[in-house]
This record gives C-alpha cells, sequence and structure tokens, in this order.
C-alpha cells in the first residue's frame, strides 16, 4: 500500500511522520505548481472552489508517481469541502486510475473512534503503536507550528527579509527529515535563535488579522503566500486558524487541546448567532475577536464562490463600523498574475497606516 | 527656474504623465493609450513632457510612479515614490475637494470606490472578478455600434427615456444590447440603457455595502462620458462632480506624494535624468525559471546591456539576486 493525500501548507510532513509510525509507504504528492492547478482545473466542475481542484491536481501527480491509496478528509459540515472526498474519487475512476480511497470521518464522540479508524490503516501495528505513530506526528506538527508563530514575527520587523525566509525554509526541511521528536524540536529550537539573531528595523509593526476560509488561509498555493507578502511589507499577520487546532476541534473532536471555539462563538453575538456552514461563523467571530485585540485591520480571505465566506462577507461591514476596524474581503481563483493581489495589498497596508498615523496625532493633540 | 514634480499612471489603457509645480498646480499632462508597450509609451510621454519642462524652465526634483505600471516606470525613470491607484486617486481628489466623502473611480480594466473620512482614506473596494462597465468594455461596445468612444458620452446625453439593459455581467449586457437593437430602439435609448446599467453593476459589485454619501468624485478616463455622469446622479440621487483633469488624477496624486515625500526628507531624488530615459535602448526578455515546478516567466528589463530590473518569480530569486549585487558594490 503506497499512501497519498492533499496538500495542506506543511501538514504533509506531520502526515508523514504519522504513517511511518503506522509502517506504511507514503507518496506525498509533489508541490503544489502551475501543472497541479492546470491538471486539477481541466478535471473538475468549472463551478467549484479552488481546493477540490488543488485537491485532485494533488492526486493526480501522486497517482502518477505510483500512488495507490488516497486518504482523504471527510466531514459532515454543510459545506461542499464534506463531499469532496466522493466526487474526487468519482472524477478519478473516470479518469481510469486504479486506486482506493480511505476516508476519515470526524468522530461523533470518542476520540477513541478515530484512533480506531487511524490504525485501520495501518498494516500490523497494535493499538498503542497507533497512539505512538499519533503522538509522533503530533509533535512535528507542533514544532512547524512553534516555528510558523516566530517567523510571522520576525518577518515584519527583520531588515533582511530575504534571510529570515531562508531560515524558515530551511528549517522547515530539516524538520522533515528529522528522525525523532528531539530532532525535530532542535531544528525549531537552532531555526529560532537565528532568526533572533537577525537585524530589526526599530518601531512596532503594524498588526493584521486574517480570517477565513481554512483551506485557502492553510495552503500558501491558494492564497498566493498571503503571510509573506503582507510580512514584507512590514506588516505582522495574526492567523486566525493554525493546523493543530483545527485537526483537535474538527478531527479530534476537542479531546487534545483546550479549543478556542466557545470564545469565538461568543464574540460572533449579536452579528452571527447561527452556524452558517463551513468557517462562517469562525469567520465572524474572529474579525470580531481581532478587533477587539486591537488589530490595525482584518483581511477576509476565501476561494471564488465559498458560500459560507460570503454570508460571513455581507456581515463583516457591520462589524467594521462598529467596532471600529478596516475590513477587507480578497476571493483567490485560478488567476495567476498577483499584480492585483499586491495593489489591494499595499492599498489596505497603506489605508490602515495613514489611519494609524491620524488617529495618533488626534490623540497627541487632544 | 522652477522646481517641478513628476506624476506617472501606467494603466492598462492610458499611460499618463504630469508635471505640477511646487503649489500643486498643473504644468503640463500627457495622456497616452499605453497599447501594449508600457515602455513606449512612458518614453513617448516623457519627451513631450520634457519639451514643455524645459521651455518653462522647470527642474525635476521628484518623481513618483503609480498604477499597474509602477514598478516598471520606476525602473525607466527612478521613483522617489511608488504608489497604488488607490491612495494617489484619494490624494489628488481631497486635495481638490477637501471635503470629498466618496470617490468613484473608473480606469480602463478596474473600478475602484474609495470612502473618506476627513480627507483620508476610510475603505476602499475595486472589482474583483467582473470588468462590466469599464473602460475596455465600453470601448469593446462603441467599436461594435460604429461609434467613436468620445461622441459616446455626447449621444447618451441625447436620450429621453433609456432602455432597460441587463447589468450582471458584460456578455449579458452585449447580448440584450443587440436584442433591444433588433427590435428597433433608437441608438441613444440603448447607450443611455448601457450607461445605467453599468452604474448598477457599479453600485452592486463594487459598491457593495458602502455607504455613498456626497460629495461624489467621479474620475478616472471613464469620467469623460457625460452619460454615465448622468446615470450615477440619477441612480445616486445626487449630484455628482468631475474634476477638470479627471483623466490624470492619479499621476497628479502620485506627483503630490512625491514633493510632500521630498520637501519632507530633503533628499536629492532618484531621478536618472533625461539622457537616461531618452538616450538608452530599453528592451525585455522573458524565460521560463526551471527552478522549480513552478516554472514562473521571469520577465528581464534592460538599457543598453545593463540589467535593470527583474521580475515574475514566486520565489523572489531573480529579484533578490539583483539586490544582492548592488549591495556588494
Amino acid at each position: 500500500m503506497k499512501i497519498t493525500f492533499p496538500h495542506m501548507g506543511n501538514m504533509h510532513i506531520a502526515i508523514k511522520a504519522l504513517m511511518a509510525g503506522l509502517k506504511l509507504e507514503v507518496i506525498p504528492p509533489p508541490p503544489v505548481s502551475k501543472r497541479t492547478f492546470e491538471l486539477g482545473i481541466r478535471h473538475s466542475p468549472e463551478f467549484a472552489c479552488m481546493p477540490l481542484k488543488i485537491n485532485l491536481g494533488n492526486f493526480i501527480e501522486a497517482l502518477e508517481n505510483g500512488a495507490d491509496t488516497i486518504v482523504m478528509a471527510g466531514g459532515w459540515g454543510p459545506c461542499r469541502f464534506g463531499y469532496y472526498a466522493q466526487v474526487e474519487r468519482d472524477i478519478l475512476e473516470g479518469l481510469g486510475y486504479q486506486f482506493k480511497m480511505i476516508v476519515l470521518e470526524a468522530p461523533d464522540s470518542k476520540a477513541y473512534d478515530l484512533i480506531k479508524q487511524i490504525k485501520a490503516l495501518g498494516e500490523n501495528v497494535s493499538f498503542w503503536e497507533a497512539v505512538k505513530a499519533i503522538k509522533y506526528g503530533w509533535s512535528k506538527l507542533n514544532a512547524l507550528e512553534l516555528l510558523e508563530r516566530q517567523f510571522d514575527y520576525y518577518l515584519p520587523r527583520a531588515r533582511d527579509k530575504h534571510m529570515v525566509e531562508k531560515i524558515y525554509d530551511d528549517a522547515v526541511v530539516t524538520i522533515d527529515r528529522a528522525g525523532s521528536k528531539t530532532e525535530a524540536d532542535e531544528a525549531t529550537g537552532q531555526a529560532i535563535k537565528k532568526m533572533s539573531r537577525v537585524d530589526l528595523k526599530a518601531g512596532l509593526p503594524l498588526k493584521i488579522g486574517i480570517v477565513g476560509e481554512i483551506y485557502t488561509m492553510f495552503e500558501p498555493a491558494a492564497n498566493y503566500n498571503i503571510y509573506r507578502l503582507l510580512g514584507r511589507m512590514d506588516v505582522q499577520v495574526s492567523r486566525s486558524a493554525y493546523v493543530t487546532e483545527w485537526i483537535n476541534d474538527h478531527i479530534m473532536g476537542g479531546y487534545v487541546k483546550k479549543s478556542s471555539r466557545k470564545n469565538l462563538i461568543a464574540c460572533a453575538k449579536p452579528y452571527l448567532n447561527c452556524e452558517v456552514g463551513g468557517h462562517g461563523l469562525e469567520t465572524v467571530g474572529n474579525t470580531v475577536h481581532f478587533a477587539r485585540m486591537k488589530h490595525d485591520g482584518i483581511i477576509q480571505i476565501g476561494p471564488l464562490t465559498c458560500m459560507p465566506e460570503i454570508v460571513a462577507q455581507s456581515i463583516i461591514p457591520s462589524i467594521s463600523e462598529k467596532e471600529g476596524v478596516p475590513c477587507m474581503t480578497l476571493w483567490f481563483d485560478e488567476l495567476s498574475g498577483t499584480a492585483g493581489l499586491s495593489t489591494r495589498l499595499e492599498a489596505f497596508v497603506d489605508m490602515v497606516h495613514r489611519k494609524k498615523l491620524s488617529t495618533n496625532n488626534q490623540i497627541k493633540e487632544a | 527656474m522652477v522646481d517641478g514634480y513628476l506624476g506617472v499612471d501606467i494603466g492598462s489603457v492610458s499611460t499618463n504623465l504630469v508635471l505640477i509645480d511646487n503649489g500643486c498646480h498643473l504644468i503640463e499632462k500627457i495622456y497616452l493609450r499605453t497599447q501594449g508597450n508600457p515602455i513606449k509609451a512612458v518614453i513617448e510621454g516623457f519627451a513631450a513632457l520634457v519639451e514643455t519642462g524645459s521651455k518653462e524652465g522647470v527642474t525635476i526634483k521628484g518623481v513618483g510612479t503609480t498604477g499597474s505600471g509602477r514598478y516598471l516606470s520606476a525602473v525607466l525613470l527612478g521613483a522617489d515614490v511608488i504608489k497604488n491607484e488607490i491612495t494617489a486617486h484619494a490624494v489628488a481628489a481631497a486635495h481638490l475637494y477637501p471635503d470629498v466623502k466618496t470617490i468613484i473611480e473608473i480606469g480602463g480594466q478596474d473600478s475602484k470606490i474609495i470612502i473618506l473620512k476627513n480627507g483620508i482614506v476610510n475603505d476602499f473596494a475595486m472589482n474583483t472578478v467582473c470588468a462590466a462597465g469599464t473602460g475596455s468594455f465600453l470601448d469593446q461596445q462603441a467599436s461594435r455600434l460604429n461609434i467613436d468612444i468620445k461622441d459616446f458620452g455626447r449621444r447618451a446625453a441625447l436620450s429621453q427615456q433609456a432602455v432597460r439593459i441587463a447589468g450582471r455581467c458584460g456578455v449579458f449586457a452585449e447580448s440584450d444590447m443587440i436584442h433591444k437593437q433588433q427590435m428597433g430602439y433608437p441608438m441613444e435609448d440603448i447607450i443611455m440603457g448601457l450607461c445605467e446599467s453599468l452604474v448598477r453593476n457599479y453600485l452592486n459589485n463594487v459598491g457593495k455595502g458602502k455607504k455613498i454619501e456626497g460629495p461624489v468624485v467621479f474620475q478616472g478616463g471613464v469620467a469623460a462620458n457625460a452619460g454615465l455622469r448622468r446615470a450615477f446622479e440619477k441612480i445616486l440621487g445626487m449630484s455628482v462632480k468631475v474634476p477638470q483633469h479627471y483623466d490624470v488624477m492619479g499621476a497628479i496624486g502620485v506627483a503630490m506624494l512625491a514633493m510632500e515625500k521630498m520637501q519632507w526628507s530633503r533628499a536629492i531624488t532618484q531621478f536618472r535624468g533625461d539622457a537616461f530615459i531618452l538616450k538608452g535602448s530599453f528592451k525585455t526578455s522573458s524565460h521560463e525559471c526551471q527552478g522549480c515546478p513552478n516554472i514562473c516567466e521571469v520577465v528581464c528589463i534592460k538599457r543598453d546591456r545593463e540589467v535593470l530590473a527583474y521580475w515574475g518569480d514566486r520565489c523572489k530569486k531573480w529579484e533578490n539576486s539583483l539586490s544582492e549585487k548592488t549591495h556588494a558594490v
């Protein structure tokens, strides 16, 4: 059995570790490239959102490289994503590929169910070996996130952005190659030490929160690396979601760490009082949360045609007015030119900056 | 001698250059069609501008660039300020009308709405996926109807009763127009109907969720169209101001920003001089970078044999290679 799975940011590193613990051979899809997009777009329904198209491109490229089993997340969320595994299987079968598809469903009540599902994947692994594999994958995920948070902190402050990016990129490769939790943690520690030695600019950077659809937030290919684009403009980015949190809330049923969801649902009131599918409620909650955490601006991102995010978009202007924070929505689709994107980002950052200056001056005058 | 500040706005359709003096008065403006060749447009425009400039005895003390070609023109001229169009348009409009609350800007491919509060941009939006209602679409419709685009607005203004045209999307609008035309509606009424439908499209797509308050300023190349202006006034129910130099407001704004920066910092301009742009031969070339599966198309711009800039690479490998070289020197 040669297993593959869809890309989502750095998650492939953790999945590789998990599968190795289950004594399985893994063939991750090649990094998302122009070709991935082309393959995905050619074989997907035109009106489907970008995540489906990138998933499909990933699968085709992995199957070409010899994978024979696809592991995909399912779900019962009212967003289309819950159905994507089935649609993707249908399309791939139609194209004549031979493969087995395993859909991981979020457990209804017990973490035990999920461990059982993962154990069932492995060949001749005991229950405890499965638990150990999960722990190993989880530790790599945590190491990557710690690194990401430091990267988001140092990139806007650094004079030499290129240097910080290089330290981060190199560390990601080292964590991927690490054979144990200790090695992975050590790589993270070293990278953070290196980043802390980089020359920093004076003054506080602007703070902008990113909210929106989960896949678009995690996968740099789906968001044109918006975190880096903003970091290069000296903006400190607050991500509203991290992979560990998402897995904790949606796949592990909230067992592993303390969930921030309750706070988000409370924040969303009175703007939105019920689930609207996908990540809509979280987007509204996060927007309010960031506004109250004194962010200078908030950017909502999502794939074009994403229904839950469209609902959230229509609510955001009233949040923007009442909480007094500038907001902007960006939709991503298969456009490859980044000129339009950087114009919008630059204009937004410029506006936020000028606004902050003028309010600071008003305070001084008063 | 007069101190002058140069503003350049390269858009998809037009390339605009302006020269302003210390008091933000316009010395000269040049409006050219980009025609797919921004380098040629900048060189031609600059040559024309320099002619007037030298007659008036102007020395260029600062340069600002904006528009989608802002990085290109910055490389050609040597810019002190490189700014996005939103800020540039807002600065120019707020200088002319200090109490302006809403700016409607429609250009060749982009349309924008800018909401100001106390002269500062408070909110903005740009068209995302649909270019219906922008200059390119109007150009295309005018040529299909065999009307000079300069007459488009005047003809629309003659209409007594606008025909209703679907405004949801450019393709729907076009087929609706053809349908109405085959039924025998007068041309003027169809054109005016198109203007109204474009305004509705703009308000629904670009102005979505924004509160439009007066005074409203309408600028950008499309503001030349009297029909669209009338349609905005009718649908918004308020008067809409069109500045005298509506077509070069972005360039004026960025020239003002350059002036602000140079006067404040008292630095020497990055401007490379007349000879640099007029005497050199500029060439661009592109190649596919094979460094990773993204296969980015990297563009290289050269003056004679000297490489001025690279762009188009997602990883910034090429862009950074140049800055490393200059750092080393």
